[in-house]
This record gives structure tokens, sequence and C-alpha cells, in this order.
């Protein structure tokens, strides 16, 4: 038989632009091979079976769960874990991509441990949409629904959601400015 | 929480698939992994072989005549999701694929994927009955076709032999003067459906209904199709009783009870999702004479 049919292999993959390669059995989850064979671990672990979201990572620049994607079948993908979502910004500095600044000017997160799988999930959501576009809260709902988060209730993150769009759009040049977050706090008369 | 040792091939074409299928014992197929990861996380199931799809060139294209919509086996959800031509030959197929999960799991998980692992509580499996759909299936033997009706056995379980692999789904377009809908029930958003129901409404040319059809999600062991037009036949499309048509389903249907919900709560659930989306339906079919 000409197909090889192995208990292990070799797997090279970009993560967050550098190129990484491990040896991995075949049964080793993405998720676990970023963690313990890579020692990337930022990606968090939650439910490992698909429902919670906290391991998101942008394969070939879509978002999967990587713990229900074998390391083997990433060989040769392009993956992006929270880690690189942060970009250089020289002197040894790094600026925050857009979703984490708004996360942190929104306290969008408590313990943080569901934070990276929503971070990277809203993150390729926002740069798959038309900036110029405001977001509905029907995008909103959709783009978080996939993610569990036991502490924040949500309405924080939904806000940092709001808020890292319309950043998003200001750099896109389509915008203003975002809204001050005490001025759209009081504008409705709550915080959402 | 982590899969029972396997063995692990990727061949890089359907017949190497099918020399691995017949070479390992309890060996089985692997495509977006989205249902069969979580079991093998789980110790639900232990293969001794997984038969990885993903690297067989050309199992990746969405066909679209007149006739219908063949969809090849590493077709993502997402991707049907968006194939607008898909969408306007088969409606049902963007509706309900905007029901499976969240987009993350929708970005991997594939159609034909979701249908050969026949679960009950999957939507694709239930519109492939509702369009009266069948599978390309590859055996060492050569290529052919399974009709719905033959494919599903039981929860998690097809007719399909060991050595087979499933190439491909095929979606029979709306027949005309038809209008659909899908809709669900479910926990949370993208959770598994509590219920869910996809319907379609024919009309003749004097917009009487003609046929109405109605297929179920988590109802039943199997997926199913109920015949509804009974109910509302031969009834101006403006002034059928699609409530009738919601009654007449809760005495169809045999739902079973489960953790999520009693069978009595999936049944009321079968008549309000089938009233509701049969409205819907119908007024899509009566917006196509105008």
């Amino acid at each position: 038989m000409t197909v090889s049919i192995d208990t292990e292999r070799t797997v090279r993959l970009t993560v967050n632009g550098v190129p990484r390669e491990a040896t991995v059995p075949v049964r080793r989850l993405l998720s676990d091979a970023l963690r313990h064979d890579l020692g990337l671990t930022g990606t968090h672990v939650g439910c490992e079976h698909g429902v919670c979201g906290a391991c998101t990572v942008l394969v070939d620049g879509t978002p999967v769960r990587s713990c229900l994607v074998l390391a083997v079948q990433a060989d040769g993908a392009e993956v992006t874990t929270v880690e690189g979502l942060a970009r250089d910004g020289g002197r040894g500095g790094q600026v925050l991509h857009p979703v984490q600044e708004a996360f942190r000017e929104c306290h969008a997160l408590q313990c943080g441990f569901c934070t990276p799988g929503f971070l990277v999930t809203i993150a390729a959501g926002l740069e798959a949409r038309d900036a110029a576009e405001e977001i509905t809260e029907e995008e909103v709902d959709d783009l978080v629904g996939g993610n569990l988060c036991r502490c924040t209730g949500y309405a924080n993150i939904k806000k940092a959601v709001r808020h890292a769009a319309a950043a998003m759009a200001v750099s896109a040049g389509t915008a203003a400015g975002p809204p001050a977050i005490s001025a759209e706090t009081a504008a409705d008369g709550a915080v959402r | 929480m982590k899969p029972a040792p396997f063995r692990y091939a990727d061949p890089r074409s359907v017949p190497e698939a099918l020399e691995v299928l017949a070479a390992e014992e309890g060996a089985k197929v692997l495509a977006g992994g989205q249902s069969l990861l979580p079991l093998l996380s789980m110790r639900l199931a232990a293969p001794a072989t997984l038969v990885d799809l993903n690297r067989v060139p050309g199992l990746d294209a969405v066909e679209v005549t007149a006739d219908g919509v063949r969809v090849g086996a590493l077709v993502r959800h997402a991707g049907l999701l968006a194939h607008d031509g898909a969408a306007r030959v088969q409606p049902l197929l963007a509706r309900a694929t905007a029901n499976v999960a969240h987009p993350a799991i929708r970005n991997r998980g594939t159609t034909v994927g979701s249908i050969a692992h026949a679960d009950p509580s999957g939507e694709m499996t239930s519109v492939l009955a509702l369009t009266g759909g069948s599978v390309s299936v590859a055996e060492p033997s050569g290529e052919r076709a399974v009709g719905w009706q033959d494919l599903f056995v039981g929860p998690l379980e097809t007719s399909l032999p060991s050595v087979a692999v499933v190439t491909s789904a095929y979606f029979p377009a709306l027949p005309p003067r038809s209008g659909t809908a899908f809709a669900e029930v479910a926990r949370r958003r993208g959770d598994y459906a509590v219920c869910g129901a996809g319907v379609v409404v024919t009309l003749d040319e004097d917009r009487r209904v003609a046929a109405v059809r109605a297929s179920y999600v988590s109802v039943g062991l199997t997926p199913e199709v109920h015949d509804l037009t009974d109910a509302v036949a031969g009834a101006p499309v403006e002034k059928a009783d699609w409530a009738a048509a919601g009654a007449l389903a809760r005495t169809l249907v045999d739902p079973d009870g489960d953790l999520h919900a009693s069978a009595d709560y999936r049944r009321l659930l079968v008549g309000v999702l089938t009233e509701r989306t049969l409205i819907e339906a119908a007024a899509e079919a009566a917006g196509g004479f105008q």
C-alpha cells in the first residue's frame, strides 16, 4: 500500500508567522499540540469537546475549535493564536489588537479563562466584515454566541465588540471615532 | 477527554481511502470531525484507524444545476451557507445550514459528514430527507447512489458498509410554485435543537395548496418526511388553516424525551414550529406568483 498509516507524525506549521515543528502522536489535538508541544499556553482548553470556544484559533485565517482538529490535520497550515493578535510596535513593544484594546477598555473579562477564544473569534469576525457598516445587535450576538463566559454575563463583552468595531471603522477611515465608553453608558442609562 | 490511541492515514484519493478502509479493521472516515472528534474525546467511540479525507482533492465542490445541488464531501457548512447559487435552486440548504452550530463549527464541519454521521439531531439529515435527496457512495466495486430512505437505519447508524466513502450529497431543486422555511428551538443559539422543523409548501396554478411536507430535527430516531397536505389540501393559500396542519403534524410524530425536553414538550414544539414555518413558506410560495 502506498498510503502511510501512522501512530506518530512530524507536523510542520506556521504559528503566528513563525515556522514550527513537532513530532506528535497522531491522536494529539491541535489545542494540546499548541500548548504542550509548542509552549503556547495562551490558547485555553475548557470543555475539550467543542462547546465552550475557549480554544478557538485561526487556521489559514478561519476561526476553528482547536480541540476539534488533530495536530496532524494542521500540517502545512498557518495558525494564529491569541499570542499572534498583538502587532510588533517596534523597540520591543507590542501594539494590542483593537479587540484586545476594547476588552481592556470595557472590562470585558474577569477571570480571563475564556478570553483567548473570544479575542480570536471576535478579531477574525470583525476583520472579515465591512468596517464601514455599523455593527448590528444580531451580528454581535452571532459573533460571541459560540463562546461561553461564566463570569461577565456577556454584557461587557458585547460592549467591547461594538467598541472594537467602531475603532476599526476609524482606522479604516470610515468613521469619526469610537464612542466614548462613558457617553455610551450614559446615553441609555445602563452599562451594556 | 483525550481520544484513545488510533492509527491515522491521510490518503490523496478516494481509491486510496478505500484501500486503507479495506486493509484496516475498525477504520472510520474523518472529514470535518466536528461530531466525530467530540465522540473520540469523550471515548464514546474508539476506532482503530482514522482515514482523513481532508487531503483528497476534488471533494470540495458545490455543483449547481437547474435540477439540484450536489455538495462534495469536503464542502464546509459555511461554504454551503454562503453559496448563493445553491440557495437559489434549493433555499432549504442555506436556511438549514444557518442553524448548524456556531460559525467556528460551521467553518470546519462538513455537510456530507453530518449526513454520514446520521445524527437525528442534525439539520442536514432532515433536509436531505425533505428534499428527497441521495448520497453518492464510493465502494471498491464502484460508485452508487443511495436514496435517503435507504441510508438512515438508526441514530448514528447508516446502511453503508465499512469500506465505503460518501463522496457527495445531492439535493433536488425546489419544485415550482413552492416555498420553504426552517426554524429551530434551542436552549442557546447554535446548540443542538430541542426541536427543529423544515417545511415545503407547493401551490397549484390557482394558488391553492397542492402539497405540504415537513421534516423535523431531534424528533424520532431517523429523519422522516411527513405529508401534511390533507389538513389544508385545496385551500386558497391566503385562507389555509396552518394551525390544522400543525395539529396534524403532532399526531404523526413520535418524539422521545430526554434531559433537555420531554416527549410531550417536543410534540408541542412540532405543532408550533410547523404552523410558524408553514405560514412563512406559504407566503414565499404565494410571493412567487407576483
